[in-house]
Formats: structure tokens, C-alpha cells, sequence
């Protein structure tokens, strides 16, 4: 009995459990893992949803590795969930049903640069800042840039077609994804898409990346690289209304300016900004609006100065032209901390993410902020107005109680709101958990049997990230029964 | 919410119908690529018409028969075009084959430009696939996956482009001595950069004083003069990775336009079939039966037909 006790009660303290033992068969026992706290942990991402259950968590560091995690989930009728930093805001990467959680962090090289073709393969680990980084020297960058590129990867932005500031010139990941190996479900190892020009067959690429890893597990990507600006110009406008800051972005690209980004932030954000990295934001203004543009020398200048003379035309109270790098890297920096910022106002936020036409952008920030109010809620706003992005923040303490429904409450009421004004769900974050219950909002019937044929010719047995994306009717997972621990199995 | 089918798309969907193998006819500039259509195959036009021009989204809702032409001009009169190939085919021709313009370098790619597609499934249905903002992740991206596919999947009836500004200045030049790729390699972001093995022409554009200034850099890589536009291209179409053009006479390409930077060569002979691994062409063959399990849209022909 003591023996068969011991047997039974190794590694992490558990039974042993045949998925966990064909998995650390196949990798190495060191990079899986079972224990309590690393489950804990992988049943969450950076959304602010209540946690799944998470299977044995994997490491994998080889194309082969994740072959063969799929096939044992496959062989053991489990679920796989890629994770790549976590940072996801729609709860794509939370494990519904026990899943194998396949982490690729460690898979984090970049694997070639070449610069002849102006594309770089790596691995899905990748941070997306790191590769912006060592392109630099060469004269190139990766260009989409989410809030969270110091630490998210690319495997992820792939997962979730990130934007940022950027994308509103030079377009979001998908532009910047030329080809990649994918394994799906099945195991079977397929290249999407190719670094030629116009490569042949159906753009299985452009299907897959967005797929918030619902169509397989991306483990090499060949991404565009894209040449450094020979001239960038950034101009800090202030307005006493978030109206003629938002009149002035829709003003600019009916101009036939196409900046490289617009990004506005209304007061309660720059004052907590300002707080933080003391870059000069007005403190004192309705709202700023955060305008670049590259490219040439003369079209820059020619550019900048349209814009300020729009910006004075909507009734902007000061203009402010970054003068050297430094000054426009600390810009910059406020901008993309600001969510980090919002500590100071409170402890806990959820990020919203719709898109709107820019020409109804006053209108819905207007209901935006009136919706917050109703439901005695602070609200801040900054986001990607250039191509219409909204990003409410609604911020609040979780102690208070019934406060997270009425967080919930309002959230739907701001989609609503985007939706009624010819918007769109979601513009960067994908829909994952968040999202997928206002999906018929947007789409028909039948055309969610057809996003479901799409994720069905990737994974015929819905295995790949269960649960998430299309509403539970429309797909094989039902997302409540997801929720609980299969019976008989160990979690 | 999506806009409401406008009649034209309805009565679309009900002439395509149900059953019976049935094709889309444009202005059949590109009628052969992919395969011979099935003879037995019944035709149909889809219809006509700019829906809505909005220049300060930077839109256009399109019907697919429109001519690209036709939609071109009415843009241009708000200085805006798209990424759209014009050789006098239709808007949903041009979508379904999704070949790039030559000066692709300066108008992106087609398959970026689609931001909604509305089509006719093969069971009938009118189907809304992407959004009408020009950023939008909400659910899969049905609009690339039709962008290319011959209308295999679906027969589009009505489409949202993504538009642009025309440069304010567009300005080609040639050279009889340059050496093209230290040609594309001194310029920032040329239109275009075609070379015929011995000749090369550079659209360049953007504001005039960087067009000035960009055509200067040039002389480093050879002496230029301005003409009037591209040279006329052979009728074939090869997709190289840009490198590989350095290395173009391992190719049976005969006469032919590269586009550098880019990879498209432009030749007199047909490039041979290249072998697709199993597993792609599997995946390939799970989509075309899940949108269409009888076969019966754009019989005969094969995206994957390169």
C-alpha cells in the first residue's frame, strides 16, 4: 500500500495521470508542469474575466514539440490553448475545459533577418519590442506596436491581429505577416502563405491570423519589415472639448492626410499621465490629441503644419511641436503608459475596444460618458482616433460590492453604442470571452455559420482553444460545459 | 448592426439560387486563371453601382459588377483611389483574381483593402463577412479568405474598399544604366520599380519636393530621364520572392518586367506549376467543401492554380 501510494503520488503531489505522463514523455518533465500555483496562474490572462481551469502546462521549445502536444491532446481527447505573454484583454488565452495550456515563451528566437527580402522569421515567443529592436540598426522596425509591446509577442499579436498607435498609417499584424508555419489541431504541420509576392491558393494566411488561436499554433512567422521613417514630426494639440479634438482627426484625413498616428487622451487621463512621466501634457485642456506623421523631409513639414492649421480651425489652445527625439520619446512614453497610470485614480480597470466611424466619434464618446455616469462609474478615455479605435476605461475598486455588474453593465451599453453609430466589436482585441455573447449583434446567423466553417476547415473537432470567439450555438463547444472540469479526468 | 441587403444584392441572391453549378461574368479579363470554367456552368452578372463614398472614413461601398475604372473616377474627383488592379474589369473581378496593381509599392496590397465583403453562398444565403471601420477584429476574416479565391466560396455581390489619397505629385522615370536594386535600395518608398533586364522605371510620388528630392538621390544609381508611365507588360504572371530576382535567368521567364522590391515578374512564358504539400492542399480542400459541399461555385477553376 505504501508502495502503490508512492506510485501514485509523484510528480507535483497528484495521481499520475496518463496525458501528463505522455506529455512529459514527449518534452521533458521539467517542462511540464502541474503543480497548483503554475495552474493557478495560467487560468488567467490581463482581462479582467473570472479564471477557467488549466490543464498541465507546457513548454515547448521545437515545431516538433508542439506536434506532438497536439497529438496527445488529440490521442487523450483534451483541448489546447496557445498562450504566448498573457496579456490579452478579451480573455482569449483562459483555459475553458481543462485544456492543455501550450505556453511559447520559451520559443523566443529570432531566427533569421533578411534583409534583401525585407523579412524577418521568427518564433511565436518573440516580444514584439525586442524584434523592433534589433531591426533598428538594419533601418527597420516591426510595425504594429500595441500599448503592451514591451513584453506581449508576436506569436500573440498574430493570435489577436494587434494594432496600436501605428497601424492607422502602416496598417495592423496581418499587413506584416507574410507567411507562417502553423500546426494545427491534427498535428499536421502546414505553411500558410509565402515571402513572394502573390503566393498561390486561398489566403489561408490571412483566415488564420485574427483566429485568437482558435485555428491552430503558429511556430515560426515571417513578418514584413518596414523601413524607419526619414523624418517623423510630433505635434501635442490641446482642445477645451473632447469634441474638437475628435472633429479635428476626422477634419485631418477628410484633408487627405493619412498620419502615421492620432491619438487622443481626454483630462482625467492626461492629468494622471502627466503625474506619471511629467512629459508637459496640459493638465488644464478638455483633451489632447497626439498627432505623428513620417515619412519624407518635405512632406512631414508640409504635413505638420496642415495639421496645426486644422487643429486651429476646431478652436485647439495650444500647439506643441516635438523639438528633438527626447522630447518626442517621452510623448510617446505618457501615451503608451497611460493605462498604467490609471492606478492613481483606481485600483482595478477594464479596457474597452470598439471602432467607430470617425465621423461619429464625438457623438459616441459623448454617450460614452453619459452611459459611465448613469451607471456612477469614472470613465477615461484614450485611444486610437485616427482610424476610429475607441478605448474607454472604466475604473473602479472590485472591493465594492455589486460594482463589477455594474462595470459589465455599462460595457455592453458602450458596444451598443458603437454598433448603433455603424461600428464594429472590436478593433484590436479580439472578441475571446468577452465578446462573444454580443456577436449577433453585429452578425446574422447565417454569417456566424460561416466564421464557423472557416474555424472548422482549421480544427474539424473544435479542440483548438475551445470555447472562445464564435457563440456557443454556432460552434461544436458548448462554453458552459467548457467551464467545468471533464468528468473523470484530472484537471 | 450591418446596413440592410439592398434589393440589387437580394435579387442577386435569388437569380444565383440554390443548385446548379453557376459563375459570376465581369468583363472577362481574367476568365481563364485558375482553370477553364465547366461548361455546363450557368452565368450571371452581379450588379452595378457606388453605394457610398464616405472620403473622411476613407470607404466606399461598392457593388461588384461596378467597373474598376468607373469606381476610380468617381473617387478621384475626392482625390482618393484604391488598391484596386484596373484593367477594365470589374470591382468583383478584380477582388476574386486579387492580383496587385504594378505600383503596389504606393497603393498595398488588394487583400488589405477589403474591409467587407457581402456574397451569395452556394446554398443561397447572403452572407456579411468583416466590418464597414477601416480597423476591425470582430470574429474571422472571411474578406482575405475571399480575396483571391476565384469565387470558389461565395459569389460577392457588393464590397467595403478601403480608399486612399492620390499622391499629390506621381512623376516615372528611366534608366538605360542603372543598377535597379541599388535603385530601390536609395529610396524610401518608391510606387514602383520595374526592370526589364537592362531598363528601369521608378514611379515615384508624394509631395513634389520629396519627389525632387527622391529623383536626386537617384543618380547614384545611374542616370534617369522622366517618361509618361510603366512600359507595357507581358501577359503572364510569376510570384518570385523579391531576392530571387537578382537571380532571374535561372528562370524560363522569356521577355519579361520584374517588379523589385516587390517579386511579381511580368513574362512572356507561363510559369510551371509548383507542387503543393499535401497538408495545404487537404486544408485548402476542407474549406472549399465546408463553403460549398457540392462544388457547384465557379466549377473548374482552382485557386491554387499557379
Amino acid at each position: 500500500m505504501f508502495k502503490s501510494s508512492r506510485v501514485r503520488r509523484r510528480l507535483g503531489g497528484r495521481p499520475a495521470d496518463p496525458l501528463l505522463q505522455d506529455l512529459r514523455a514527449a518534452l521533458s518533465p521539467q517542462r511540464v508542469r502541474a503543480d497548483e500555483a503554475e495552474r493557478a496562474l495560467f487560468a488567467h490572462d490581463a482581462s479582467i474575466f473570472a479564471g477557467g481551469v488549466c490543464g498541465p502546462v507546457c513548454f515547448p521549445t521545437t515545431t516538433a514539440e508542439v506536434q506532438a502536444i497536439m497529438r496527445i491532446a488529440a490521442r487523450h481527447g483534451r483541448g489546447v490553448v496557445p498562450r504566448g505573454a498573457g496579456t490579452g484583454l478579451a480573455g482569449g488565452a483562459i483555459p475553458l475545459g481543462a485544456p492543455v495550456v501550450v505556453a511559447l515563451t520559451k520559443m523566443d528566437r529570432i531566427l533569421e533577418v533578411d534583409v534583401d527580402n525585407r523579412v524577418a522569421w521568427v518564433e511565436p515567443g518573440v516580444v514584439n519590442l525586442d524584434l523592433t529592436k534589433q531591426l533598428l540598426p538594419l533601418g527597420y522596425h516591426f510595425a504594429p506596436d500595441p500599448s503592451s509591446q514591451q513584453v506581449c509577442t508576436i506569436g500573440g499579436n498574430v493570435a489577436t491581429n494587434s494594432g496600436g498607435p501605428h497601424c492607422l498609417a502602416y496598417g495592423v499584424t496581418s499587413h506584416h505577416v507574410l507567411a507562417m508555419e502553423v500546426v494545427l489541431a491534427s498535428g499536421d504541420v502546414v505553411v500558410l502563405g509565402g515571402v513572394d509576392a502573390e503566393p498561390s491558393g486561398l489566403d489561408l494566411r490571412g483566415a488564420f491570423v485574427g483566429g485568437e488561436g482558435t485555428l491552430g499554433i503558429a511556430t515560426r512567422i515571417a513578418v514584413r519589415l518596414t523601413p524607419n521613417p526619414r523624418s517623423v514630426r510630433t505635434l501635442l494639440l490641446a482642445f477645451d472639448s473632447t469634441r474638437a479634438a475628435a472633429d479635428t482627426v476626422g477634419a485631418v484625413i477628410a484633408a487627405g492626410i493619412v498620419p502615421a498616428a492620432m491619438e487622443v487622451m481626454d483630462q482625467r487621463i492626461t492629468v494622471a499621465v502627466e503625474a506619471f512621466v511629467n512629459a508637459g501634457y496640459p493638465v488644464d485642456a478638455a483633451a489632447v490629441l497626439l498627432a505623428e506623421v513620417d515619412g519624407l523631409e518635405a512632406g512631414t513639414t508640409i504635413e505638420a503644419d496642415r495639421i496645426a492649421g486644422i487643429g486651429r480651425a476646431h478652436g485647439a489652445t495650444s500647439i506643441r511641436v516635438a523639438a528633438t527625439e527626447a522630447e518626442r520619446a517621452l510623448l510617446w512614453k505618457g501615451r503608451k503608459t497611460a493605462f498604467g497610470a490609471v492606478a492613481q485614480i483606481a485600483p482595478s480597470y477594464y479596457l474597452h475596444d470598439t471602432v467607430v466611424p470617425r465621423s461619429a466619434l464625438a457623438d459616441v464618446l459623448e454617450a460614452v460618458y453619459e452611459i459611465a455616469a448613469r451607471h456612477e462609474l469614472i470613465v477615461v478615455n484614450v485611444f486610437h482616433a485616427g482610424d476610429g479605435n475607441l478605448h474607454p476605461l472604466l475604473l473602479f475598486d472590485d472591493r465594492e460590492p455589486g460594482i463589477i455588474e455594474r462595470v459589465h453593465a455599462a460595457g455592453a451599453e458602450i458596444m451598443q453604442a458603437s454598433l448603433a453609430a455603424g461600428g464594429v466589436l472590436s478593433g484590436e482585441h479580439g472578441i475571446g470571452v468577452e465578446k462573444q455573447q454580443y456577436m449577433a449583434l453585429m452578425f446574422s446567423s447565417d454569417d456566424l455559420d460561416h466564421q464557423d466553417r472557416l474555424r472548422r476547415s482549421f480544427d474539424p473537432t473544435c479542440r483548438s482553444n475551445p470555447g472562445k470567439v464564435i457563440p456557443a450555438s454556432h460552434s461544436c463547444a458548448d462554453i458552459q460545459a467548457l467551464r467545468q472540469v471533464p468528468a473523470g479526468v484530472w484537471g | 448592426m450591418m446596413s440592410p441587403f439592398d434589393a440589387a444584392t437580394t435579387d442577386f441572391a435569388r437569380e444565383i439560387s440554390d443548385s446548379g453549378p453557376i459563375a459570376v461574368e465581369g468583363s472577362r479579363t481574367r476568365w481563364t486563371t485558375g482553370g477553364a470554367l465547366d461548361p455546363h456552368a450557368r452565368t450571371v452578372r452581379a450588379p452595378t453601382g457606388i453605394l457610398e463614398h464616405r472620403p473622411e472614413e476613407m470607404t466606399v461601398r461598392v457593388r461588384t459588377g461596378t467597373t474598376v475604372g468607373d469606381l476610380h473616377d468617381r473617387l478621384a474627383e475626392s482625390g482618393q483611389r484604391t488598391a484596386l488592379l484596373d484593367r477594365g474589369g470589374t470591382v468583383g473581378g478584380a477582388v476574386a483574381v486579387g492580383e496587385n496593381a504594378v505600383c503596389v509599392l504606393g497603393r498595398g496590397l488588394v487583400r488589405n483593402s477589403v474591409l467587407q465583403v457581402r456574397y451569395v453562398s452556394a446554398e443561397g444565403r447572403i452572407i456579411t463577412g468583416g466590418g464597414p471601420t477601416v480597423k476591425n477584429v470582430t470574429g474571422f476574416d472571411l474578406p482575405r479568405l475571399m480575396v483571391g479565391a476565384l469565387g470558389t466560396l461565395g459569389l460577392m455581390a457588393e464590397v467595403i474598399l478601403r480608399t486612399n489619397p492620390i499622391a499629390a505629385l506621381s512623376q516615372w522615370v528611366v534608366s538605360t544604366d542603372a543598377d535597379p536594386f541599388a535603385a530601390r535600395s536609395a529610396l524610401y518608398r518608391p510606387s514602383a520599380v520595374l526592370w526589364d533586364g537592362s531598363r528601369t522605371w521608378i514611379e515615384l510620388e508624394g509631395h513634389a519636393a520629396d519627389v525632387e528630392a527622391e529623383r536626386r538621390a537617384l543618380d547614384s544609381a545611374g542616370s534617369w530621364e522622366v517618361t509618361s508611365g510603366p512600359p507595357s507588360l507581358p501577359p503572364e504572371r510569376w510570384s518570385l520572392p523579391p531576392a530571387e530576382l537578382r537571380s532571374i535567368d535561372v528562370h524560363d521567364t522569356g521577355r519579361f518586367i520584374a517588379s523589385v522590391g516587390v517579386g511579381t515578374v511580368f513574362a512572356s512564358k507561363v510559369k510551371p506549376p509548383e507542387p503543393m504539400s499535401p497538408a495545404l492542399r487537404e486544408l485548402g480542400r476542407r474549406m472549399k467543401s465546408a463553403f460549398d459541399p457540392a462544388g457547384r461555385l465557379n466549377p473548374g477553376r482552382d485557386p491554387a492554380w499557379r
